[in-house]
C-alpha cells in the first residue's frame, strides 16, 4: 500500500468558456480523417482513435505521454471546422447579445454615461444580492435594449433579430449566418461584455461560435470488442465520425468552388452534427440514432439526470471490500456484533503493516494462505506491488517477508465493519459492528438492532463494508459504533430497544411469573449473568426479582406502564409495576435513556442485550404460543356483542329515517348528507370500539394473544376484536365506501341503500368469516392502502432528497452558530438552545432530576 | 437574593431552562442550594450541547425525511370530529416546504375577545365574517333570452334577517354592472343592457359576474365554523384574509392566525412566518403520531426564512442560492448551472460537502474540519 497522505488538494475550481486558442493549446493531435482503423486494425494517424489521444488497447503505448493502458488518462485533440458553427448551449445568450448591440459598431445600445451607470448598479447587485439577482436584472436590461431602434454611438438603424429554434437567426426576415454573427460579436469591446453578465476574463462572446472543436480523448469513449471480435464504438465516437466526415466534405467542396447551395446544405448538416454531439435531446431536432434506431447518448445525456455522470459516478461512489447477503437473527450474539459467514471472512481482508513485533504472527497468516482460515490473500510490497498468495508464490513471499510489507489477512473476530441496510434513511442505517465469524451463509444480527435498520428476516439482505485504513477503522469505531447510536437524534430517546418476544417475555416475567431459585439461576446464567449473590435466598423468587438482577444496584427509576400504572425501580430493584413496551420499546420510555445517561453507552448496551435475552429465554422456558382458541368468546359475551351490533344497526337506520324525513340537523359547515355520513361513521366506530372493550374483558386473561396486545409486543386490542367479533367499518378517504354501481356499491344491494352493510361495515369477525360483499369491501380498502403506499414512496423520497440537498452543508461552527456553506448565519443557536437532541432526554434536560438530587 | 443568582446565569443558560428551574425549585430554598442546582444544570447543559463541526443540517433533514416515508398521503379525517377539511399528511408538508404561494386549503383560526369568546352571539359573529355574494341573497337569477335581460329574484326570507336590504343590492348592481341599466320591478330586479343588440353570450357572462358580486363579510372567507376549544369559543374559517379579519373589533388580534405563510409574512413579518412554518409542520407530524424534535423543524424553517424572504426547498429556492456550482449541479438541471457558471467565470471554493465527495477529498465538517497549521 502506498502512503495515503494527500499531497495535493484541489482548492478551487474555476469555470469558463474555452477559447479556440485554448483548444489548440491543449490538443495533442489534429483530427483530419473520419477513418478509425487501418487494414491491420491499428488506429489511423489523424483519425478519431489516434494513439496520440490516449490508448484503450492493451499493448499499445500513448504517443503523447508514452504510458500504457490505464496509466494514460487521455489527451484532447481538435478539428478545424470549415465554417463556424453555433454552440447550441449558448443560442439564447447569443440572441440576447445580438439584440442588444449595434450591427455596425458592435457597441451596446446605450450611451457612454449610461453604460457606466448600469455597470456600477449591476456590479453592486451582484455583490449584495448574489448572482441570481444579477442575472435577473441583466435580463430586464436586455429586454429594454431590444426596443432601442437606433444606435446611440454610430446612429445606425437596428433591425429586429429573431431566433428560430434551435439555432437559426433572422434579422429582419433575412438569415444571419454564423460567420456574420461571429464578426459582430468580435466587435464588442470587453467593457460592454460585462453588462451582459459575462466575465471578459473567461469568456468572449465570439467563442460561443465554434471555429475549432475539441475532440475528447479516446479514454472517454472507449470501444468495446464484441465476442465475435468485432469492434463496437462508443456513441461519442460515432457522432464525432459524422462531424469529421461532413467537415472534410465541406472543406473539399469549398476548395473545389462548389455552388453556394451545396455548401450551405453541408454547412447546415455540419451544424446539425455538432449540435447533436453536444445535446441529442433538442425538441426541434430529430435525435441522431444508431442503425438500430436507438438514440445516441451524447455529452449532455452523459452528464445529466440520475443515471448521468454527476449523480451516478461523482456524487455516488463504488466500493471494494464489501459484501452482501441475506440476514438472519441471532439473539445470542451481542448487539454490536455481526455474524459473518466464514466464506465471506475469507474473501474480505484487512491490510496489516508488518513490523518487528507482529512479524511472526503475520507470517503464520501468510503460511496458511487464502484457503485456510484464518489466512491471508495478498501480500503488498513496500513499493505498492500486490502479490497474490498461491501455492507457487507462497515460499517466495515468505522468504522476502519483512517489516514494511503489508499482509491482507482474513477477517477475525473483533475487527470493525460497517453494516448497512437500504434505504439508508438516517444515520442509524449504517452502524459499526464487531465481526464475529460464524458458520453458514447469512449475516447474523441481534434482533434488537432491527429497529434502526428497519430490518426483518423475511429475506432482507444487508451490506457489510470493511474499513481499510487505521483512520477509517478508528472513525468507524468512534462515530458509527452501535453503542453511540443508541439514542436517536430525531427525538432523543432510545431507538435500539427490545421488541416483540423480548417485550412480552419481560412482561410475563415481571408481571406474573414466580420461579424456583434453581430455575432463576438457570435462566440468568443462560443469558450471561454470572453473579447471583443478589438473588434473594428464598425457595421461590418473583419475576421482578429476577429482572432486577440485570439492573445496576444503584439505579433508581420512576416511570409509567402503557396503561398508566406506576413503575418504580429503587436501588436496582423493581419494586412496583411491570415492564412493557412503554419502558422497553423503541422510541418510548425513559428507562433505557436513563440507564444510558447514568452508566454510559457501553453499559447500556450490555443491559439492553441482557434484557433482550432474558425476555426471549423466559418465553422459551414458559412456552408461548397463539392459536384460534385465544379469541374464543363465551356465549353470553357473544350475545352482548350481537346486541351492540344490533343496536348500532338500529341507530343507523334511525339516523337514515330522520334524514329522509328531513329532521336531521346539519352540523355547522356541513350539508345534511355529510352530516348523516359523519353521524353514521360515528355510530359504527363506537360500536366497533365497544366490541373491542367487551372482547378485551371477556377473553381469558391467560391468553397469549391478549398478552401480546397488552404488553405492546405486537398488535392491539382492536386487532383482537377484529378477529373475535367485528372487523368494523372499511373507510376509503375518510368516508364509507361510496363507489361502485349507480346509486349503490354492489349489485346485491338495493339502490340508494344507506344502511351500514351496504357501505362497507363488517359486523363480524375474521374467525366467523366474511360475507362475499364484506370480503369485497375489504379488498377495496386493502388495495386503496396499497396504492397509497406506492404513490407515497416516490413523493416522500423526492422531498427527502430536496431536504438533504438543501441542508447538507449546514453545520455548527466553532462559535456555536449554525451556518451554511457561504458562512451565512442560519441560527445563532441550534433550536434556540444549542442542545444536541441525541444527548437530551426526549428533547429536554432533566431538570427535575437535578433539582431532586439537591432537595430531598 | 435568589433573583441575583438567576441573573448571573442568564447569559450562560437559555431563558427557557432558567424558567423551568425556577418553577421546579420550591419557594423557600436557600440561595446556596439554588446556586448548586444551577451549577449542575449548567454542567448538564454544556454536556448536552452540540459540538462544533456537527453536520446538524443533514441530521435535521434525516429527522424529517425518514418519518415522512411513514406518513399518509390521503387527506382524510377521522370521523366524529366535525371540523374543517384541511390538507394533512405528506401533501401538506410538501406544500409548506415547497414554499407554495397558493395553498390547497387556506384556513384561519380566529380567536375572540371576551365576552364573545364565552359564546356570546357566536353564530351571528361567525356569519358576519363569512363572505356573501349576491348569489346568497337571490332565489333565482336567469337570463331572459327573448327580452335579452337578466332577471333577479331576491330571496325575501334571507333579506328579512336584516343584514342587507334590497336597496343595497340595487346600488351594488348599479355600481358593478357597467353598461347595464338596473331597474326595480315589483318582484324582481332587472338588469338590462344599454346597448340593445348585445349578444346573449355576453349577457350570460354578465349574469355569472353578478352572482359573484361581493356584498358583506370578509372577502375570500368562504366557510365559517364556530367551535369550542379548551373551553373557549372560536371560529375556524376556510379561505383566508388575515388583514381584514384583524380589523374586526371582536377579534383577539394577538392569537388569531392563518395557515398561509406568505400572508403571514406580508402582514406580520418574517419571524411570524417562520413560526407559522414551524407550527404547521409540527402539527402535521404530531397529527400523524410521529415523533420529531421541534429543533429540526426550526432549522428547516430558519433556512427557509433566513434571507428575509420565504424560499422553498426547491431548485428555484434555497438550492439555487448555494455557493458552490458543483453542489447546485449535483441537485437538478446540471447543464444549466455549469453553463451559467462558465459565462461568469464562477469560482467554486469547494467549501461544502458534495463537491468534496466528487473530488475524493475530506469534507469540511465533523472530523474533516480541523486542520493542522505548521510553521515553515
Amino acid at each position: 500500500m502506498k502512503t495515503d497522505y494527500i499531497f495535493k488538494k484541489v482548492n478551487k475550481i474555476k469555470f469558463g468558456v474555452i477559447s479556440p486558442k485554448m483548444v489548440k493549446k491543449m490538443a495533442s493531435a489534429k483530427i483530419v480523417t473520419p477513418e478509425l482503423y487501418d487494414k491491420e486494425g491499428y488506429p489511423v494517424d489523424g483519425g478519431l482513435m489516434d494513439t496520440r489521444l490516449g490508448v484503450i488497447d492493451p499493448g499499445l503505448k500513448c504517443k503523447t505521454c508514452g504510458s500504457k493502458l490505464k496509466e494514460c488518462i487521455g489527451h484532447f485533440g481538435y478539428i478545424e471546422l470549415a465554417r463556424p458553427i453555433i454552440h447550441v448551449e449558448f443560442t439564447k445568450n447569443i440572441l440576447y447579445i445580438l439584440r442588444s448591440i449595434c450591427r455596425e459598431c458592435g457597441r451596446i445600445k446605450l450611451e457612454e454615461k449610461e453604460i457606466e451607470n448600469k455597470l456600477k448598479k449591476i456590479n453592486k447587485i451582484g455583490k449584495v444580492k448574489g448572482e441570481k439577482a444579477k442575472r435577473k436584472r441583466i435580463r430586464e436590461l436586455i429586454k429594454k435594449l431590444r426596443k432601442v431602434k437606433k444606435c446611440p454611438h454610430c446612429e445606425a438603424k437596428i433591425e429586429k433579430i429573431k431566433l428560430e429554434k434551435p439555432y437559426t437567426y433572422f434579422e429582419d426576415g433575412k438569415r444571419l449566418n454564423p460567420i456574420e454573427i461571429r464578426t459582430r460579436l468580435e466587435k464588442i469591446p470587453d467593457d460592454d461584455i460585462i453588462l451582459f453578465g459575462l466575465n471578459p476574463d473567461v469568456v468572449r462572446p465570439e467563442w460561443m461560435i465554434l471555429t475549432l472543436m475539441a475532440i475528447p480523448p479516446v479514454t472517454m469513449r472507449p470501444s468495446i470488442t464484441l465476442e465475435s471480435g468485432e469492434r463496437s464504438e462508443d456513441d461519442l465516437t460515432h457522432k464525432l465520425g459524422d462531424v469529421v466526415r461532413i467537415n472534410q466534405r465541406l472543406f473539399e467542396n469549398i476548395n473545389a468552388g462548389a455552388p453556394e447551395i451545396i455548401i450551405e446544405d453541408l454547412w447546415d448538416l455540419l451544424q446539425y452534427h455538432v449540435t447533436t454531439f453536444f445535446d441529442n435531446q433538442i425538441s426541434q431536432l430529430p435525435p441522431a440514432r444508431h442503425r438500430s434506431g436507438q438514440p445516441l447518448k451524447t455529452i449532455r445525456e452523459r452528464i445529466k439526470s440520475k443515471q448521468g455522470r454527476i449523480r451516478l459516478n461523482l456524487a455516488g461512489k463504488r466500493t471494494n471490500f464489501s459484501s452482501r447477503t441475506v440476514i438472519s437473527p441471532d439473539s445470542m450474539i451481542a448487539l454490536d456484533e455481526v455474524g459473518v459467514p466464514k466464506v465471506v471472512a475469507m474473501k474480505l481482508t484487512i491490510p496489516v503493516r508488518v513490523n518487528d513485533w507482529n512479524q511472526k504472527y503475520l507470517k503464520k497468516f501468510v503460511e496458511r494462505g487464502p484457503k485456510k482460515y484464518p489466512g491471508a490473500n495478498y501480500v503488498v510490497r513496500p513499493d505498492g506491488k500486490k502479490k497474490k498468495i498461491t501455492d507457487e508464490t507462497k515460499e517466495q513471499l515468505l522468504e522476502e517477508f519483512q517489516p514494511g510489507y503489508f499482509v491482507e489477512r482474513h477477517l477475525l473476530d473483533g475487527d470493525v465493519a460497517v453494516f448497512n441496510r437500504q434505504p439508508s434513511l438516517h444515520r442509524m442505517s449504517m452502524m459499526c459492528h464487531k465481526i464475529k465469524v460464524l458458520p453458514y451463509k447469512t449475516f447474523r444480527l441481534n434482533p434488537a438492532v432491527c429497529a434502526p435498520y428497519n430490518a426483518d428476516f423475511d429475506g432482507d439482505e444487508m451490506n457489510l463494508h470493511i474499513p481499510q485504513s487505521e483512520e477509517a477503522q478508528a472513525e468507524a469505531e468512534i462515530l458509527l459504533e452501535v453503542r453511540n447510536q443508541l439514542i436517536s437524534p430525531r427525538y432523543g430517546l432510545g431507538i435500539v430497544a427490545c421488541n416483540q418476544d423480548a417485550i412480552s417475555g419481560n412482561y410475563l416475567l415481571t408481571k406474573e411469573l414466580e420461579l424456583s431459585r434453581e430455575e432463576a439461576v438457570q435462566l440468568l446464567s443462560t443469558i450471561g449473568v454470572e453473579n447471583f449473590s443478589d438473588l434473594p435466598k428464598k425457595k421461590k423468587v418473583t419475576g421482578q426479582e429476577v429482572f432486577s438482577q440485570i439492573i445496576p444496584n444503584d439505579f433508581n427509576f420512576f416511570g409509567k406502564t402503557k396503561s398508566g400504572e406506576e413503575v418504580v425501580i429503587k436501588k436496582g430493584l423493581l419494586t412496583k409495576g411491570y415492564m412493557d413496551s412503554a419502558n422497553l420499546g423503541s422510541g418510548s420510555g425513559l428507562l433505557i435513556r436513563n440507564l444510558h445517561k447514568k452508566y454510559g453507552a457501553t453499559e447500556a448496551l450490555n443491559i439492553l442485550g441482557l434484557m433482550f435475552r432474558l425476555g426471549i429465554k423466559v418465553l422459551l422456558n414458559y412456552g408461548f404460543t397463539t392459536g384460534l382458541s385465544d379469541t374464543d368468546l363465551s356465549k353470553d359475551k357473544k350475545k352482548k356483542i350481537d346486541d351492540i351490533l344490533e343496536q348500532s344497526r338500529k341507530n343507523v337506520s334511525d339516523l337514515i329515517t330522520s334524514y329522509k324525513e328531513n329532521k336531521l340537523e346539519a352540523l355547522p359547515g356541513r350539508t345534511i348528507k355529510q352530516t348523516l355520513e359523519l353521524r353514521i361513521l360515528e355510530t359504527l366506530n363506537k360500536a366497533r370500539n365497544d366490541c373491542g372493550r367487551v372482547v378485551s374483558k371477556s377473553l381469558s386473561q391467560k391468553s397469549h394473544t391478549l398478552l401480546m396486545a397488552k404488553s405492546g409486543a405486537r398488535g392491539n386490542i382492536i386487532n383482537l376484536a377484529q378477529m373475535a367479533s367485528c372487523v368494523g367499518q372499511q373507510a376509503m378517504r375518510g368516508n364509507r365506501i361510496q363507489k361502485g354501481y349507480k346509486d349503490r356499491t354492489l349489485s346485491c344491494f338495493a339502490p340508494n341503500d344507506l344502511k351500514s352493510d351496504a357501505h362497507g361495515f363488517i359486523g363480524r369477525g375474521f374467525k366467523q368469516g366474511l360475507k362475499p360483499s364484506e370480503f369485497f369491501f375489504m379488498a377495496m380498502t386493502g388495495r386503496d392502502s396499497l396504492m397509497d403506499t406506492a404513490l407515497r414512496t416516490p413523493k416522500s423520497g423526492y422531498l427527502y432528497r430536496r431536504l438533504a440537498n438543501a441542508l447538507q452543508d449546514i453545520k455548527v461552527e466553532y462559535d456555536g452558530t449554525v451556518r451554511n456553506s457561504s458562512k451565512e448565519i442560519i441560527q445563532f443557536r441550534f433550536g434556540e438552545d444549542g442542545l444536541d437532541v441525541s444527548k437530551t432526554q426526549g428533547g429536554k434536560i432533566n431538570i427535575k432530576k437535578i433539582v431532586k438530587s439537591h432537595i430531598k | 437574593m435568589a433573583k441575583k443568582i438567576y441573573e448571573k446565569y442568564e447569559d450562560k443558560l437559555p431563558l427557557k431552562i432558567i424558567e423551568e428551574v425556577k418553577s421546579e425549585i420550591p419557594k423557600k430554598t436557600k440561595a446556596s442550594i439554588i446556586k448548586k442546582i444551577l451549577d449542575d444544570v449548567y454542567k448538564e447543559f454544556k454536556q448536552s450541547s452540540l459540538e462544533p463541526g456537527e453536520s446538524i443540517g443533514i441530521i435535521s433533514a434525516e429527522s424529517i425525511g425518514e418519518p415522512s416515508t411513514q406518513m399518509t398521503l390521503n387527506t382524510f379525517h377521522f370521523a366524529g370530529v366535525a371540523e374543517m377539511n384541511v390538507t394533512v399528511g405528506l401533501p401538506r408538508i410538501i406544500e409548506i416546504l415547497d414554499g407554495r404561494k397558493t395553498i390547497k386549503t387556506p384556513t384561519m383560526e380566529i380567536y375572540l375577545k371576551k365576552p364573545y369568546s364565552e359564546g356570546k352571539e357566536i353564530k351571528k359573529i361567525a356569519k358576519s365574517i363569512k363572505q356573501t355574494t349576491i348569489q346568497d341573497y337571490v332565489e333565482e337569477i336567469s337570463v331572459e333570452i327573448t327580452e335579452s335581460k337578466i332577471k333577479i329574484k331576491l330571496d325575501k326570507e334571507i333579506l328579512k334577517e336584516g343584514v342587507v336590504d334590497e336597496k343595497k343590492i340595487l346600488s351594488l348592481l348599479k355600481k358593478k354592472a357597467k353598461g347595464y341599466n338596473v331597474k326595480q320591478d315589483r318582484k324582481e330586479l332587472l338588469v338590462i343592457p344599454k346597448d340593445e343588440d348585445k349578444n346573449i353570450g355576453e349577457i350570460y357572462r354578465m349574469k355569472e359576474k353578478i352572482k359573484e358580486i361581493y356584498v358583506t363579510g370578509v372577502k375570500d372567507v368562504t366557510q365559517v365554523l364556530p367551535v369550542k376549544r379548551k373551553g373557549e369559543f372560536m371560529i375556524i374559517t376556510s379561505g383566508n384574509n388575515l388583514k381584514d379579519v384583524l380589523k374586526l373589533d371582536f377579534v383577539d388580534k394577538t392569537r388569531t392566525r392563518s395557515n398561509d405563510i406568505y400572508e403571514i409574512r406580508k402582514i406580520l413579518g418574517i419571524e411570524a412566518a417562520r413560526q407559522v412554518i414551524i407550527n404547521e409542520v409540527f402539527k402535521v407530524i404530531e397529527n400523524q403520531g410521529l415523533n420529531v424534535d421541534i429543533r429540526h423543524i426550526m432549522l428547516v424553517a430558519d433556512t427557509m426564512t433566513a434571507s428575509g424572504k420565504i424560499r422553498g426547498i426547491t431548485r428555484y429556492g434555497i438550492i439555487s442560492e448555494k455557493s458552490s456550482v458543483l453542489a447546485r449541479a449535483a441537485f437538478e438541471t446540471p447543464m444549466k448551472h455549469l453553463i451559467n457558471a462558465s459565462l461568469i467565470g464562477e469560482l467554486d471554493d469547494l467549501n461544502s460537502v458534495i463537491e468534496n465527495v466528487m473530488l475524493n477529498q475530506p469534507v469540511p465538517a465533523g472530523t474533516g474540519m480541523p486542520t493542522l497549521v505548521t510553521k515553515k
